[in-house]
Order: structure tokens, then C-alpha cells, then sequence
């Protein structure tokens, strides 16, 4: 945990810490009262990517009625928690038996992303006069899909209205998709195994097309491949810190990667 | 302590509270101090995504190869070969989510129903 704790620090730069981005007005979506924009940013549930969150989530549903967790915890996790790889390690750790700080340390480590994701994000979302008071309790709404929803929408939304309109976005797709899963876990009981099995086969490939697809350089597809690739071997060495290890060894894989490449290139 | 502590009905709520949502809140509540203050190309940044991005492999290859319930009764191979061609049509037919997640379902039910 201490080395996540260093590179946030070093993350950290004073030079750059006043703002000096200069807010484009872009009025591409036309005038409307700030409820017109909650409701355009609620509207994005429509969206292709909004739908495929909404079937991960009915993998997710039958994945969680599979271990034994009932439907108000899975409900419960999911708006609680709303990060989908966060949800299924934190299954996968109660399956597996893992103490609370243990489980703890392995959701922490699945949603280390994010930090940067938020980090990231936040330029864009903010209004001229916004305060972190008001970006604290959204940025709850932060997840994969929205991140890359809002990220292609929010620059044609005026900025002073920006936080309304990802508000809309955000609250409406967490709570579509806590419903889903209340209705699909209560709706699977009487479902055949075949369609469980298709079910909990939904979420690794939305995972698997969602993540090569929000890489923005090399560096993540060289992350991704390695950490299919390291672990099965290093679950058949160390099953307990599997997960863990796998990141740590993908990670410097990947960085072995980024340093011949700039070395190749200079 | 673990999930199965306590019998109490409020204690897999405190569980889920402490050990899923605030390892994960804490993480937004830091980026939205450092938001705006990162430098895109830094190195920190692109260790910490290149850790996070092979945590959630490792999670998706945990999920095709070790499942649990249902999907655990299919043959490993099927699991894999569906995966993979569902991958393959994304990286080459379009580049749609959708289209990855199509063909795998398909050549999984068809593998289940054979």
C-alpha cells in the first residue's frame, strides 16, 4: 500500500497547481435550464455503452446469486460501491473465505484506477465557480462507463452547467443499474443453469472489449495482455496473492515495456 | 473477521461498507485532489495504470478460467475459445463492445447446448 501511497505523492506536482485552463464556452447542445441538463445527461441511459453496463450487471446479478450473497447485499454493494471489477473481487474474497482487511486491500487494489480515471476527469467537469464540496459526493458517480460517456459528451455541454448535466448522467445510471440488478436476481431462481452460465459470462467480455477499448496509449494494451497472460501462472504458484501479484508483475512488465520503447526511439 | 463473522443481519451491510466502498471512495476522493494537477505523461501515472490495468486482467482471466456455479461444469477450452473469438471479432470487426460480447456468448451457448 505504501508504494500507491508514494506515487500519489509524486502524482502531485505544485507547479501546475493553479488551474490555468481558460473555459471554452460551447453552446453545440442549445440553451436549456439546468433541469433541461440534468435530464440530457440523464438521457445517456439510452446509449450503447449505458446498455452493455446494464447487461454486465445482469451477469453481475446471477455472479453474486451464484456465491450465495443475497439480493438486498448485492443491491447494497452495487450502489454502494458502483465499480463493477470492485464488486467481483469483493465476492470472489468472500468466497474465498479472505478476513475484512485482507478483502479490503484487494477491492483497494482493483480500484486504484480510479484515482487517475477521477484525477482526469475532474478538469473537464468543473464549472467556473464549482467547489471540491460539490465534486466530492459526484465523483462517487465516477465509474468506467461514465467516465467514457462523459468524456465524449461533457465538451459539448457549457461548462457552468457541466456538473448538472454529469449529476443527470451519473445518478441515473447508477440507479437503473441497482435496479437491474434487483429485478434479475429476482427474476433468476427460476432460471436453467445454461442461462446462469451465460450470464456470469457476460461480465469478462464486456470486460475484455470495455478495457482494450479505454486505453488511450500502448502502455495499457502491453498491462492488459500481460496480466491475462501471468495469471495462470502465478495462481499455479501462489493462489492466495494471485490477483496482487498479477498486478505487481504486470505492472513492471509494462514498464520494462515503456523504458525499451524510449530508449528504442531517442 | 470475515464475512461469515457474525450472524447479525447488519454485519455483511458493515462488511460491504468497510472492505468494498470505502477502499474504492478512497480512491475517487484522492483524484479529486489531484485532479487537475497531474501531468498526463508523468511516470507515476502510467505505472499506477499499467498495476490497476493487469489487476483487472488478472480478474477477467480468473473469471474464464476458475469460475464458480454454473459456468464451472463447462469445459475450460470452450470457455477460452469463446473468449477468445469473441476478442478477435472485436479487434477486427469494428472495434465494438458489443460485438465482442455477441460472439462470445454465442460460441458459448452453442458449446454448452452441442
Amino acid at each position: 500500500m505504501a508504494f500507491f501511497l508514494l506515487t500519489a505523492g509524486a502524482m502531485y506536482n505544485p507547479e501546475c497547481m493553479v488551474d490555468s485552463r481558460i473555459p471554452t464556452e460551447d453552446t453545440q447542445m442549445g440553451e436549456r435550464s439546468p433541469l433541461g441538463w440534468f435530464l440530457a445527461g440523464a438521457s445517456l441511459i439510452g446509449s450503447i455503452p449505458a446498455l452493455i453496463l446494464m447487461t454486465a450487471h445482469v451477469g453481475f446479478a446471477g455472479f453474486a446469486s451464484e456465491n450465495g450473497v443475497s439480493m438486498l447485499q448485492a443491491t447494497f454493494m452495487v450502489a454502494s460501491i458502483w465499480a463493477l471489477p470492485a464488486n467481483i473481487v469483493l465476492i470472489g474474497a468472500i468466497s474465498g473465505g479472505y478476513s475484512i482487511v485482507a478483502t479490503a486491500i484487494a477491492v483497494g487494489l482493483s480500484s486504484i484506477r480510479l484515482m487517475p480515471m477521477v484525477a482526469a476527469f475532474i478538469p473537464e467537469v468543473r464549472g467556473s465557480k464549482t467547489r471540491k464540496r460539490a465534486l466530492l459526493p459526484l465523483a462517487h458517480f465516477i465509474a468506467i462507463t461514465a467516465w467514457v460517456v462523459g468524456m465524449e459528451k461533457l465538451k459539448h455541454v457549457p461548462r457552468d452547467m457541466r456538473l448538472t448535466f454529469f449529476a443527470g448522467l451519473g445518478i441515473t445510471l447508477t440507479t437503473v443499474n441497482t435496479l437491474v440488478v434487483a429485478v434479475v436476481y429476482w427474476l433468476s431462481a427460476g432460471f436453467p443453469p445454461l442461462v446462469f452460465a451465460a450470464l456470469f459470462f457476460l461480465t469478462p467480455m464486456y470486460f475484455l472489449s470495455s478495457l482494450w477499448g479505454s486505453a488511450h496509449d500502448r502502455s495499457v494494451h502491453v498491462a492488459m495482455v500481460s496480466g491475462l497472460l501471468l495469471f495462470p501462472l502465478v495462481h499455479a504458484v501462489a493462489p492466495a496473492y494471485d490477483l496482487l501479484l498479477t498486478g505487481f508483475i504486470g505492472g513492471l512488465v509494462t514498464m520494462i515495456y515503456v523504458r525499451l520503447m524510449r530508449s528504442g526511439s531517442s | 473477521m470475515t464475512w461469515h463473522s457474525f450472524s447479525d443481519w447488519w454485519w455483511p451491510y458493515v462488511f460491504i461498507l468497510l472492505a468494498g466502498a470505502f477502499p474504492t471512495y478512497i480512491w475517487r476522493f484522492i483524484g479529486v485532489f489531484i485532479g487537475g494537477r497531474v501531468r498526463e505523461d508523468s511516470e507515476a501515472l502510467i505505472i499506477v495504470r499499467a498495476v490497476a490495468t493487469s489487476l483487472v486482467a488478472g480478474v477477467i482471466a480468473q473469471l474464464i478460467l476458475y469460475p464458480s456455479g454454473a459456468l464451472a461444469e463447462s469445459s475450460v477450452y470452450l470457455r477460452v475459445g469463446a473468449a477468445l473469438a469473441g476478442f478477435l471479432a472485436y479487434l477486427y470487426l469494428g472495434r465494438r463492445v458489443i460485438i465482442g460480447v455477441v460472439v462470445g456468448e454465442a460460441i458459448l451457448i452453442a458449446g454448452l447446448l452441442l
